[in-house]
């Protein structure tokens, strides 16, 4: 209980740190993060575990079906260990798949709900708890937790997948002529007081991938690595991002190529 | 020289070197981006000089590197008057905004900024800068406050590859992000004596 109302204090003491970003903010946060490291199940990304696992056996959509037969890659209801091997090949869908594209695709094959309508409006708005997808991506992820990521994207069409990623993590567009790289090539840089990890280095690739999805103190909820995406192409000028588009599921094949070997901390905390 | 071998052999092997601005991803990136409007499409294409960034890691070999200066220069309209200088405040205003140009800023409820502060430091006052640019600290003091460099800093923030080819700086002016009127105020807080840039507060 003192645990929880000393989360809430920081929590609202915390909540305007996305325009704030002074050195004290990154303080208390750090302050924050040495807190759940004593006691990580203190970590609020759990409750939407919770919910995500519960969201997994719940019966829903037009067929009545729950996420229990989706196949995540290690066969039909096998959650334990299994983003740990994403993303990859899924034959019955003949594309390579991250976990958040993998789960719409169960949704509407065995739940018989649209992906389309989903992707409208797929992530929350800040303060708003992360959509069912969301949820249930945090759940999948915590179940590799401590695993170190093992996808093997080895066969032609996840090579390309991967190939397709790193050309988009170096293209620059849009007004501002951005790229990923623009801010994520070089080590120790920050954007204002943010300090920014430098993906095209595997070694730091593999320290902070394996955090996704976080729960984000800035806009207090959990965000997955769609949802990052999609938050880095708005900051760079570009439209929203498709959830689950091919260049979504590159960017994401790349990014678990370069962290390969890191481990699994999901659900992790972040700014 | 070992240098330069280990860095010819680093760029060969690196596979995204390749085919930087493919056909596949040209059509991943359309496909990506569904709910672009009709006058977004210019953003999801790459034009020349930012194919050429791309592919070398924004490093391009020296005859590429001179071709992109040339085209880059050709694009700086100047102030009609020659005045290169407006309003260091007005300036420091758009140094701190990062406001413009993201889906969710239209209508626009204000004028773009050019959120200098992101990557540089520019006031003694201001400690919340980035570094992913140099900082600018006492960018006019430095350079004696001298007309030329004045021109010079106009045309860097109008478009940075006509000085430095594939430079990571938005081309503010080219890419119509800022104004002419904007660009001159941001030369004033880095060009002007009496701006905070210059003494040092």
């Amino acid at each position: 209980m003192r645990r929880l109302g000393l989360f809430a204090a920081l929590a609202i003491a915390l909540a305007p740190a996305a325009f704030a970003q002074d050195a004290d903010t990154e303080k208390a946060i750090e302050k924050y993060r040495a807190m759940l490291k004593e006691d990580p199940w203190s970590n609020p990304g759990y409750l939407d575990v919770d919910r995500g696992e519960a969201l997994w056996t719940t019966k829903a959509g037009p067929k009545n079906a729950s996420f229990e037969q989706c196949d995540l890659g290690k066969g039909p209801g096998k959650v334990e260990g299994a983003f740990a091997e994403l993303p990859r090949y899924f034959a019955d869908a003949d594309r390579v798949m991250d976990v958040e594209t993998r789960l719409l695709w169960c949704r509407e094959t065995l739940q018989g709900l649209s992906t389309a309508d989903y992707v409208k409006r797929p992530h929350p708005a800040g303060g708003q708890p992360v959509k069912e997808i969301g949820a249930i991506a945090v759940y999948v992820a915590s179940k590799s937790a401590g695993q170190k990521f093992a996808a093997k994207l080895d066969q032609p069409k996840e090579k390309d997948v991967v190939a397709l990623g790193e050309t988009l993590f170096y293209r620059r567009q849009g007004p501002f002529d951005f790229a990923c790289a623009t801010c994520h090539a070089e080590q120790g840089l920050r954007i204002r007081l943010q300090g920014l990890p430098q993906l095209a280095q595997k070694k730091e690739a593999a320290k902070v991938i394996g955090e996704w999805p976080a729960y984000r103190v800035s806009t207090t909820h959990v965000m997955t690595m769609q949802h990052r995406l999609l938050d880095c192409y708005w900051q760079m000028r570009l439209p929203e991002l498709q959830m689950g588009s091919e260049a979504s599921v590159a960017l994401i094949a790349f990014l678990t190529k370069q962290a390969d070997g890191g481990e699994i901390s999901a659900p992790g905390l972040k700014r | 020289m070992r240098l330069i071998l280990a860095l010819i052999i680093s760029l060969a092997a690196s596979p995204a070197l390749a085919q930087p601005n493919s056909a596949a991803a040209d059509a991943a990136v359309r496909a990506g981006f569904p709910t672009a409007p009709a006058d977004w499409a210019p953003r999801l294409t790459a034009d020349e000089t930012m194919q050429q960034c791309s592919a070398s890691h924004n490093s391009p070999a020296k005859d590429v590197a001179e071709a992109i200066r040339k085209r880059e220069q050709a694009t700086i309209v100047y102030p009609s008057d020659n005045n290169f200088m407006g309003d260091w405040q007005r300036g420091e205003k758009l140094a701190q905004s990062g406001y413009g140009l993201r889906f969710t800023d239209y209508p626009p409820r204000q004028a773009n900024g050019g959120n200098c502060y992101a990557c540089h430091q520019l006031t003694r006052a201001e400690v919340s800068y980035g570094t992913l640019g140099p900082s600018l600290s006492e960018y006019g003091k430095l350079r004696d406050f001298k007309p030329d460099a004045v021109k010079a800093t106009y045309e860097k923030i109008y478009n940075s590859h006509a000085a430095f080819p594939c430079s990571t700086m938005p081309r503010f002016g080219a890419n119509k992000v800022l104004t002419i009127e904007q660009i001159k105020d941001a030369v004033a807080l880095l060009m002007s004596a009496e701006s905070p840039v210059n003494t040092g507060k």
